[in-house]
């Protein structure tokens, strides 16, 4: 199982694990991203399907999960890693071992403001360059905050 | 009249009819397709619903060559400055038909990033609801421009396109004043528009 | 418009800038792409997007489960059911449910049909870009008919919303299955008729041999997943690699190319309509087999229970009541789960803190990662090449953006 080699040979890096309807997750520190990223690579797990963030607004310490999912081509075994990160800390980016998290980490910094240290081109990707604010943050409301946006619509979605 | 005598037949008619009658047999649609309502658009071009059965089947990707707009699909903010540019550029007299409910109202994506209609920022003839709009909902749309090309005057263009320009103007006046963005300048513009009270800003 | 600016800098060289998008026929939804030309020969491509982002992430945030089905379609638009069934199954997989076995082999009929739309739509207007416009009216016919059909099952031709979580919204309709003899007797002869206009055509060879081709290394690396993964020479198919909604128990071929390129893509996506038949033909069978039954789980707390049993049962008038105004009660936790869609692996990653709405939920739109490396595939090439890649990429832009 690849979560015992990883504890194995880098001790202390994983800090945290669970299953949950057959996924498994374990949780990394970012200064440990990197090893973890060429132990897995080198554990077969070469295909990086996706990276996205999710935002913890009440938490304690780190405010996001940056969410990495890993799939290895053989086995067809699935990994995902979260990293924990504080607000205005920096993650290692991983464009120098996979070129598709280029986008994905400029998403993540466009939704969440999250920073990925090393990226060669850090910028929004899907909302527009003076964009206010980070639109996946929890506190960022669904209507931008514009009055213009909202202006006339009466019916609000039922939030929680 | 049988057409044997045709040749020596005198018609009168009014001259804004038989423009009108031109008009509206011979429009020259640009689709502006941005999401779903252009891939339902293609079944519209294609041979079962056939829109060149209403004269309109010269698609036109450039606007300098069209006088129909089919906005298909949601605007976003981002978009807005350009379909506003292509709209200014598009052949007089210019008609536009918007397409599904996100290019009327929004639609569903009622969030920081969509445009709630585009009849804010360009005028609009006809509006076509749906999401998406059947075909059949589509060359509705069509057949009621038609109609209503008819019985236009011929000046009567004019005055609305005056107003567009016009807003056209105040942008790139502000733009240049500013140093905004297109889109910055476009929210602007709408933000004073709704303190005003007014639905649209031309 | 203004966000990639082209600089003074870049205008003083020698290379021309041409703007390509966001209106543009060939961007099949809005697109920008910034060319850097010298001559005819593409020395940059800086791709931009964004155009199409209409927050759904964020709306999936403020919506129940349920509701969010509707979004799923307007992902991408050219086949809705595959999202549908995509987002159906993985929520069932954050309840840890499974739907009835009717509305499974019903799943997969409807899945593999919207495949074959999806191609169709893609390989068609592939063609048009290129200029052949005739295997688009052939094909278009097709996909009418599988519109038809969709809009017998769902009621609406494209935006289906077809599953419900735990099943499907409503069974088959008895006049589905004669006009789906008909499709699955006309489909393979359209197929060949489009292998006739295109597969042996020398201008078509031309224009797409050679065309953003990819090792299979590069295209991991990249993310590639789907026809244009499996046109590099893996055969990765979610289907047969992680089977869901039994496909292990039908039998079909995964067809693989072997440079990547255009011409590779445009097989192999061929092959996957012939493959797509295959699977339909033994759907209808199995069908038949699993015989009349619910397609929606009858677990009231999970799906809503039929409406005479609303106006006639107290009970079932709680359950409905409940389900409407406090949702389903979902466990705490996060999942990710992926289907094989049309252009590759749709994934949703959903994380729930136990309340009516999704906390997050995460779609992984399988065209992102493919057209993040457009720059790598047309640089050094003809700008009608880009053209040709765009649209064997199969760039959706409700998915890209989102």
């Amino acid at each position: 199982m690849v979560t015992e080699h990883i504890e194995e040979q880098l001790p202390g890096a994983v800090q945290d694990k669970h299953d949950f309807r057959g996924d498994h997750t374990i949780v990394v520190g970012a200064e440990n991203l990197l090893a973890v990223a060429d132990l897995l690579f080198k554990e077969g797990f070469q295909f990086l399907v996706d990276v996205t963030a999710v935002d913890w607004p009440e938490r304690e310490g780190a405010r996001f999960d940056v969410v990495y999912h890993w799939l290895n081509l053989t086995s067809q075994e699935r990994l995902r890693v979260k990293v924990p990160v504080a607000e205005g800390a920096s993650v290692p980016s991983l464009v120098s071992r996979f070129k598709t998290a280029d986008w994905y980490e400029r998403e993540v910094y466009d939704m969440f403001g999250v920073i990925f240290d090393g990226h060669p081109n850090l910028q929004r990707l899907l909302t527009w360059p003076d964009f206010p604010g980070h639109a996946l943050r929890k506190d960022f409301p669904l209507d931008g905050g514009d009055a213009f946006c909202m202006d006339g619509c009466t019916a609000p979605y039922n939030r929680g | 009249m049988s057409e044997m005598n045709l040749q020596e037949a005198v018609v009168t008619t009014r001259l804004d009819a038989v423009v009108n009658w031109g008009r509206k047999n011979s429009l020259w649609p640009l689709p502006f397709g941005t999401a779903c309502c252009a891939i339902e658009f293609m079944s519209v071009m294609a041979s079962k619903y056939d829109m060149s059965r209403f004269g309109a089947e010269a698609m036109r990707f450039s606007p300098r060559q069209s006088d129909m707009m089919l906005v298909l699909g949601t605007v976003t903010n981002k978009m807005a400055p350009v379909l506003r540019t292509i709209y200014a550029q598009m052949a007089e007299p210019k008609w536009v038909i918007s397409v599904g409910v996100c290019a009327s109202s929004g639609g569903m994506y009622r969030t920081y990033a969509t445009l709630q209609g585009i009849d804010r920022i360009i005028p609009v003839d006809v509006y076509v609801p749906g999401c998406p709009p059947r075909p059949e909902s589509m060359l509705y749309g069509v057949m009621k421009l038609q109609e209503k090309i008819e019985k236009e005057g011929l000046g009567m263009r004019k005055d609305h396109i005056r107003r567009f320009y016009e807003s056209l103007e105040r942008q790139k006046e502000l733009e240049a004043r500013t140093g905004l963005t297109g889109q910055q300048a476009i929210r602007e513009m709408l933000l004073d528009a709704a303190a005003t009270g007014a639905p649209t800003i031309f | 418009m203004d966000s990639i600016a082209i600089t003074r800098q870049m205008l003083d060289g020698d290379r021309m800038i041409v703007n390509m998008g966001p209106s543009h026929p060939v961007t099949h939804g809005t697109l920008r792409i910034v060319l850097e030309l010298e001559g005819e020969l593409i020395m940059k491509a800086t791709p931009e997007m964004g155009y199409l982002h209409r927050g759904v992430e964020k709306l999936g945030e403020n919506l129940s489960y349920n509701q969010f089905i509707p979004l799923t379609d307007r992902l991408d638009y050219c086949s809705s059911i595959l999202n549908n069934v995509g987002y159906a199954v993985a929520v069932e997989k954050l309840l840890g449910i499974q739907d009835p076995p009717r509305s499974r082999v019903i799943r997969v009929m409807v899945s593999e049909l919207a495949r074959i739309a999806d191609h169709i739509v893609c390989l068609g207007i592939n063609a048009v870009d290129i200029g052949a416009f005739t295997a688009f009216l052939y094909l278009f016919k097709q996909r009418e008919t599988i519109y038809d059909l969709f809009e017998m099952a769902a009621g609406q031709r494209m935006h289906t919303s077809f599953t419900r979580v735990g099943g499907l919204m409503r069974d088959l309709p008895p006049e589905f299955l004669p006009l789906f003899d008909r499709f699955m007797e006309e489909c393979p002869a359209a197929i060949d008729e489009l292998e006739t206009l295109l597969t042996r055509n020398p201008i078509w060879h031309d224009r797409t041999k050679g065309v953003g081709a990819m090792s299979i290394e590069d295209a991991v690396n990249w993310g590639y997943t789907g026809p244009c993964l499996r046109a590099s020479g893996l055969a990765q198919d979610l289907r047969v690699a992680q089977p869901y909604l039994d496909y292990e128990t039908y039998d079909f071929d995964i067809p693989v190319g072997t440079t990547g390129d255009v011409f590779d893509r445009y097989l192999v996506r061929v092959e996957e309509m012939r493959q797509s038949l295959r699977i339909l033909a033994q759907a209808k069978r199995k069908l038949a087999e699993v015989g009349p039954g619910p397609v929606i789980v009858e677990d009231y707390k999970i799906a809503l229970p039929p409406k005479e049993k609303v106006y006639t049962r107290m009970e079932s008038l709680i359950h409905h009541f409940k389900l409407i105004m406090h949702g389903i009660e979902m466990p705490v936790g996060e999942v990710y789960s992926s289907t094989e869609a049309a252009n590759g692996e749709l994934g949703f990653y959903i994380v729930s803190d136990g309340g009516k709405n999704p906390y997050r939920i995460r779609v992984r739109p399988p065209c992102l990662p493919i057209f993040s490396s457009f720059d790598e595939k047309v640089r050094g090439r003809l700008i009608a090449d880009a053209v040709a890649e765009l649209g064997a990429m199969n760039v959706i832009a409700g998915e890209l953006d989102r």
